[in-house]
């Protein structure tokens, strides 16, 4: 009892400290992170206040999140339904739809045809997992993954889902998964953010990504995802101007620092000595920041895993590549977004194509994670925000089709950190529309990849007029099938 | 937390602006220091209700629905009754610690009966519980929640030295800080004076013209010609709307996913003409609120209307149209509780609010007064419509009669969002878990009783009606909630820290005497708000110099007690002004179009679903580059990223408080945006043209221009000799010296010594860069 009261104790001095003091500590100190000899866990303490410590130990250290922005069709990538191929073109039964509600899009329709897959399945593996034929690298990496075919979720349109998804909340301006980890547990590296955002577009029916998926809502404006890239400024304002090179930007800071200093003995205001040591971070950021975007170095073999547009800034293989780097570097979290993955029509064009850009890169980083050693402390999550009709929206014909949006069930994976390899999770009907085991909500989904990170989604909350916010809301459990 | 332990991190923590809520956390550890005698009386508003509202109202407050064993906390008969699951037993028995069930719960050792369950991950500390124990013992005393006592005018504090005060604010600040053993600083010199004054009335800096007027004029009443001045410039407008405009959840476009453009800028035209007329705060709230409703409406209360419609609207194809209709509805309801109460309305949409007297049926009963808008959830795709009905054209012939303030730029119509009620009342419900198609028990027009009684034999039912509730006499908190915000504006943070929040789980006032006496000045004075900054800027608490000693940082380290003016951060778009005022580069333009200056990369097409006008961001050129940051275009979905950097808003949803950080990408802006360094530019050529001035003057110029005031001696040694190596090392390299010389779009006026231009450009932006020069000092 002591010791659970104890436990308690810190939590709630953990807690108020993050939460309450947040502001002026992490203004202080971080840029959007940035001070490992604050956040970095275990020994460090503020006064007797420990930080960044986590409530258990954590499998995993970092998550890799790549969004398949637009919702890829479960129906052509994870979920196998042989029986919609049989019914080709007979109407949904209403038993089946049971009262779903349906987008403007296809509500409108009279019928509701049903549609199998184009694309084959096979089952891969020693987990014999059953993927289809357009995604043969992710086939070839089924045993160190786990696919979980029964995501499920309340939103039926794109912003919402995808806002949904990210920040706990369909509606609102919360804090995304993102900024609730840089929160909780801080960065690991002193010359970058904890919480990295990467994106990139494929040719296929774009939705748009927006800021905010990746704001930091009430928390601190540190723990705001900040946007990369691979190019030629990979962060925003981070190059010198033209014409102003380092060692006079040296110069300059120095100059500053002086006149900075004297201001502090005319004012006594210690923000003005912050001030000094946030332009001093700035100053590093400028040449770590480079360095750890710089692709052309990546040795050929690594090129050639993630396929030759990996050396192309923006592409989707490009942000896998940078996203090991930046994961490697100790960035808590990178986010990425591919957009494209909306079939309302087109679907067997646009999907084949959305598969080509990820499907080489996705395998790539969990095979070069692996290879590192690092997969195990780094949590790799693959999906959209929801599933896809399992009946036609538009023309049907055997050769093309489309699927509206569709919230009951979709597919999702995820890799390293703690989770089971080789396993498929959870089971829907025949038809691909309703969960009939082991549903995973959303909430439930960030409980558990909290979880992994050593968190406990009940715990890890944020004070904010008047109320404790959690990312999950009030809702969410654990899935421990899913832990290995 | 002691500020030892974290220097040996070699990190300080910025005392200055302090979150909001450390602030309670602060002043209960002083309440806990102040009541250590046994003698000291627990006061229930100040040291218990904030326990048992953050401890035990989750569970035993007012959310009939969530409450355990029947027991709430939260009012003195729940509190007294026998408990339901122990007949003959009772929670709290007035001055009987052993009869209490609360007490022994609270410091049970078994964790089967403890309070709160370990697993509510709540706790309390042995103070909590001490400071419980003493209030029962003295007798348990119950009081309603201070905010919802109308405010009275209290009298002011007796002070012994009177010497001091300019005005009430100061008997009441000297007051309190007397009793911590703090002293008021001396007064501010004249330039520091006049710079915070400058930015906080009007946003820019004063010129080098006013800063000479005033340091020169040794009248008694300097100071006061001086506020009179400012608070006439057109500027003041601007100022005082940018706060607004985040509690308005003003933006250029739609918002949601696709995110296309908007054409509310007309609005905000209306809300900088409102403060510059210094329309009343009655007149201000009643036209915004209910412009449409009056007796008499024409095209400029409309207009004023455009505050409910300002919430984001969706445009994504095959969102189920009722689904977004109650959304909008959902967000007027809370910006209204927010922005004009100070109350998390919405914590009542889904269930009784756990800690404040709102009932989900009071949520929804406000609900109604913004259901009757004859308007859909969705009216089309993107770029479907810049102003979804029920709208107004403004045209020319408008522009030229009442609406004169609108800085329209063409002749084209341009169409505003504008509320309108049906002909026909709709019927509300209550939502079932704020779903919306989960009706529930219907509804009429009200407001918590709590608060106030929405009496329709008084009021009409509608929104005109709403506002004269608010107005009324006895609301206790439309008038404290205002000028709580002014003060947050000046001082940085409320009297109650938590603007947004007046409920029980909000910040209790620093200053309660002060905050009803400012509340009930302003309402008796016609709600009138330039009056109300006056009296603000006119108090000695306001020109107190802002140095802090090494004692004030010790005794009081956020300032709650104001013995020193606190040193502020610019606000975002503040930060941009500065930068184009004082190198002279600034459009003074009022209102019109947002405009788009300089943005790196790429940023808005990555992010773009591909479709609508704002797919990609298409630069302004020439005299639009220079527009003061308030007039920047806002796309919610990527919203100017210096601005985020600087904490200004999303615009995602009404918000009354920013925060303000300071860090590395702040400096990355300073240091690389472009327009920082046009403006080093164009004030360098400017100088150097000036023939009549040495270089050392020069200098003196360009410093005192920035940081408004004049150079010292050592500063301007550090920076001549900077100016001069650099000069050498510019003179060395004219192809570097080219490509520094040539960010910007603003035109070279043909300075020919490159090197010298560049150095002189370089050492300018060095002052920009400053600490000092973006800090209220």
């Amino acid at each position: 009892m002591a010791n659970e009261f104890l436990k308690n104790r810190l939590q709630v001095n953990r807690r108020h400290f993050l939460g309450k003091l947040s502001v002026g500590l992490g203004s202080a100190a971080l840029g959007s992170l940035l001070v490992p000899d604050l956040f970095k866990g275990g020994k460090d303490q503020v006064g007797d206040l420990p930080l960044g410590v986590t409530h258990f130990a954590p499998k995993a250290k970092r998550v890799i999140y790549l969004f398949q922005n637009g919702a890829p069709s479960q129906l052509e990538s994870f979920d196998y339904k042989p029986k919609l191929r049989e019914m080709f073109g007979e109407d949904l039964p209403a038993s089946i739809r049971n009262g779903q509600r349906l987008t403007g899009m296809t509500a409108g329709q009279d019928r509701f045809p049903l549609v199998g897959s184009k694309f084959e399945f096979n089952q891969h593996g020693k987990s014999g997992a059953w993927v289809s034929e357009i995604f043969p690298h992710i086939a070839s990496i089924v045993d160190d993954i786990c696919i979980i075919r029964t995501m499920h979720t309340e939103a039926i349109n794109h912003d919402p889902a995808l806002t949904f998804m990210q920040t706990g909340a369909q509606q609102g301006n919360r804090p995304s998964m993102g900024a609730w980890l840089s929160y909780g547990l801080g960065s690991e590296n002193k010359n970058l953010p904890a919480f990295c955002v990467l994106l990139s577009r494929g040719e296929g029916n774009g939705q748009g990504v927006y800021s905010k998926l990746w704001t930091n809502g009430f928390l601190d404006s540190v723990h705001q995802g900040v946007q990369f890239s691979s190019g030629e400024d990979p962060v925003l304002y981070l190059n010198n101007p033209e014409g102003m090179d380092r060692p006079s930007r040296r110069r300059m800071l120095d100059r500053l620092a002086e006149l900075n200093a004297k201001s502090y003995e005319d004012f006594g205001d210690p923000e003005i000595q912050t001030k000094i040591q946030q332009y001093e971070m700035a100053y590093r950021m400028q040449t770590a920041v480079p360095e750890l975007t710089d692709l052309s170095k990546e040795p050929e073999h690594i090129v050639r895993m993630y396929g030759a547009d990996c050396l192309v800034p923006g592409t989707y293989a490009a942000n896998c590549l940078l996203a090991r780097k930046l994961s490697e570097a100790g960035v808590r979290f990178v986010q990425l977004y591919h957009q494209g993955w909306d079939q309302h029509g087109n679907l067997v064009g646009e999907m084949q194509q959305q598969a080509l850009d990820v499907d080489r890169a996705s395998a790539a980083l969990i095979k070069d994670l692996k290879q590192r050693g690092l997969l195990d402390e780094t949590l790799v999550i693959w999906g959209g925000e929801f599933g896809r009709t399992n009946y036609c929206q538009g023309k049907l014909s055997p050769e093309n089709y489309g699927r509206d949006h569709h919230p009951r069930a979709y597919s999702i994976w995820m890799a390293g950190g703690g989770i089971k390899p080789g396993v498929v999770y959870g089971q829907t009907d025949e038809f691909g529309y309703n969960i009939i085991e082991n549903p995973v909500h959303i909430n439930d989904f960030h409980a558990t990849v909290l979880h992994q990170m050593g968190l406990n989604h009940e715990q890890l909350t944020y004070k904010h007029l008047g109320r404790r916010y959690r990312l999950t809301d009030v809702a969410g459990e654990v899935i421990h099938d899913l832990i290995a | 937390m002691n500020r030892a332990s974290l220097s040996i991190y070699g990190i300080r923590p910025r005392w200055i602006i302090f979150s909001l809520l450390a602030t309670s956390f602060f002043l209960w550890q002083c309440r806990m220091q102040s009541i250590g005698g046994q003698t000291a009386e627990v006061d229930y508003n100040f040291d218990i209700r904030p326990i048992l509202s953050d401890k035990c109202f989750k569970c035993h407050g007012p959310d009939a629905n969530k409450r355990e064993s029947g027991l709430r906390l939260d009012t003195e008969e729940g509190a007294y009754a026998a408990l339901k699951d122990q007949p003959g037993h009772f929670a709290i028995v007035p001055g009987n610690l052993k009869s209490s069930e609360v007490y022994t719960r609270i410091t049970s050792s078994d964790s089967t009966l403890l309070m709160p369950p370990p697993e509510s991950n709540l706790a309390l500390s042995k103070e909590e519980v001490a400071l419980l124990e003493k209030w029962i013992k003295q007798g348990a005393e119950y009081k309603p929640h201070w905010a919802f006592i109308p405010p009275k005018a209290a009298p002011l504090p007796k002070l012994k030295d009177q010497s001091w005060a300019q005005n009430g604010i100061d008997y009441f600040i000297l007051n309190e800080m007397k009793k911590v053993g703090l002293q008021p600083n001396e007064k501010a010199d004249k330039h520091m004076l006049l710079k915070r004054l400058a930015f906080d009335l009007t946003g820019l800096p004063p010129s080098l013209e006013l800063q000479q007027q005033f340091a020169q004029d040794e009248s008694a009443d300097a100071y006061e010609k001086v506020v009179d001045e400012l608070l006439a410039s057109k500027h003041y407008g601007e100022k005082m709307a940018i706060p607004w405009l985040d509690v308005a959840r003003y933006a250029d476009s739609h918002g949601y996913q696709d995110d296309g453009l908007r054409t509310m800028w007309p609005w905000r035209d209306w809300v900088i003409h409102a403060f510059n007329e210094n329309y009343s705060y009655a007149k201000f709230l009643t036209w915004q609120l209910a412009g449409d409703l009056l007796p008499e409406t024409n095209k400029e209360t409309l207009l004023a209307t455009g505050f409910n419609r300002n919430h984001k609207i969706t445009q994504e194809g095959g969102v189920i149209d009722e689904e977004y209709r109650i959304e909008y509805v959902t967000d007027r309801t809370n910006t209204f509780g927010k922005a004009f109460l100070a109350l998390t309305f919405e914590c009542a949409k889904c269930h009784d609010h756990k800690y404040d007297p709102i009932a989900q049926k009071d949520y929804y009963s406000t609900f109604t007064f913004f259901n009757q808008v004859p308007e859909k959830g969705l009216v089309g795709t993107i770029d479907a419509s810049f102003a979804d009905p029920p709208n107004m054209a403004i045209s020319d012939e408008d522009v030229k009669d009442l609406l004169q303030f609108i800085n329209k730029k063409d002749t084209a119509v341009v169409e505003v969002m504008v509320m309108k009620d049906s002909s026909q009342i709709r019927s509300t419900h209550v939502l079932d878990r704020g779903i919306y198609d989960a009706p529930a028990e219907e509804v009429t027009f009200g407001m918590p009783a709590a608060v106030m009684e929405f009496d329709t034999t008084r009021f009409p039912a509608n929104r005109l009606g709403l506002a004269q509730w608010l107005l009324a006499d006895e609301n206790p908190l439309t008038a404290r909630v205002f000028v709580n915000r002014v003060w947050q504006e000046i001082f940085g943070r409320g009297i109650v820290a938590t603007s947004g929040d007046f409920g029980m789980q909000g910040d209790l006032p620093t200053h309660l005497g002060l905050l009803d006496w400012l509340a009930v000045d302003f309402r008796e004075n016609d709600w009138d708000i330039k009056g109300l900054v006056k009296t603000i800027v006119m108090s000695a608490t306001y020109q107190q110099s802002a140095k802090v000693s090494q004692r004030q940082l010790d005794k009081d380290p956020e300032n709650v007690y104001l013995s020193r003016f606190p040193r502020l951060r610019f606000e975002a778009e503040v930060v941009r002004d500065h930068v184009l005022a004082s190198s002279g580069l600034l459009n003074p333009e009022i209102g019109g179009p947002s405009v788009k200056p300089y943005q790196p990369g790429d940023i808005w097409v990555v992010a773009t679903s591909g479709r609508g006008l704002l797919m990609n961001y298409i630069q302004d050129h020439g005299p639009k580059l220079y527009r003061r940051g308030m007039y920047v275009f806002i796309k919610r979905t990527v919203p100017p990223p210096s601005m985020l950097m600087f904490d200004a808003s999303n615009r995602d949803q009404c918000e009354v408080q920013r925060l303000r950080t300071n860090t590395p990408l702040q400096a990355l802006v300073m240091l690389n945006d472009p327009h920082v360094l046009e403006a080093s530019r164009v004030l360098a050529e400017q100088l150097l043209t000036d023939s009549t001035l040495s270089h050392s003057e020069k200098l003196a110029v360009a410093f005192q221009s920035i940081i408004c005031r004049p150079i010292t001696t050592e500063e301007s040694e550090v920076l001549l000799e900077a100016f001069q190596s650099e000069q050498s090392i510019f003179a060395e390299n004219p192809e570097r010296t080219q490509a520094f010389l040539n960010i910007g779009e603003a035109p070279r006026l043909g300075w020919e010594d490159e090197a010298e231009l560049a150095a002189f450009m370089q050492t300018i932006h060095t002052i920009f860069n400053l600490e000092e020069a973006i800090t209220k000092t």
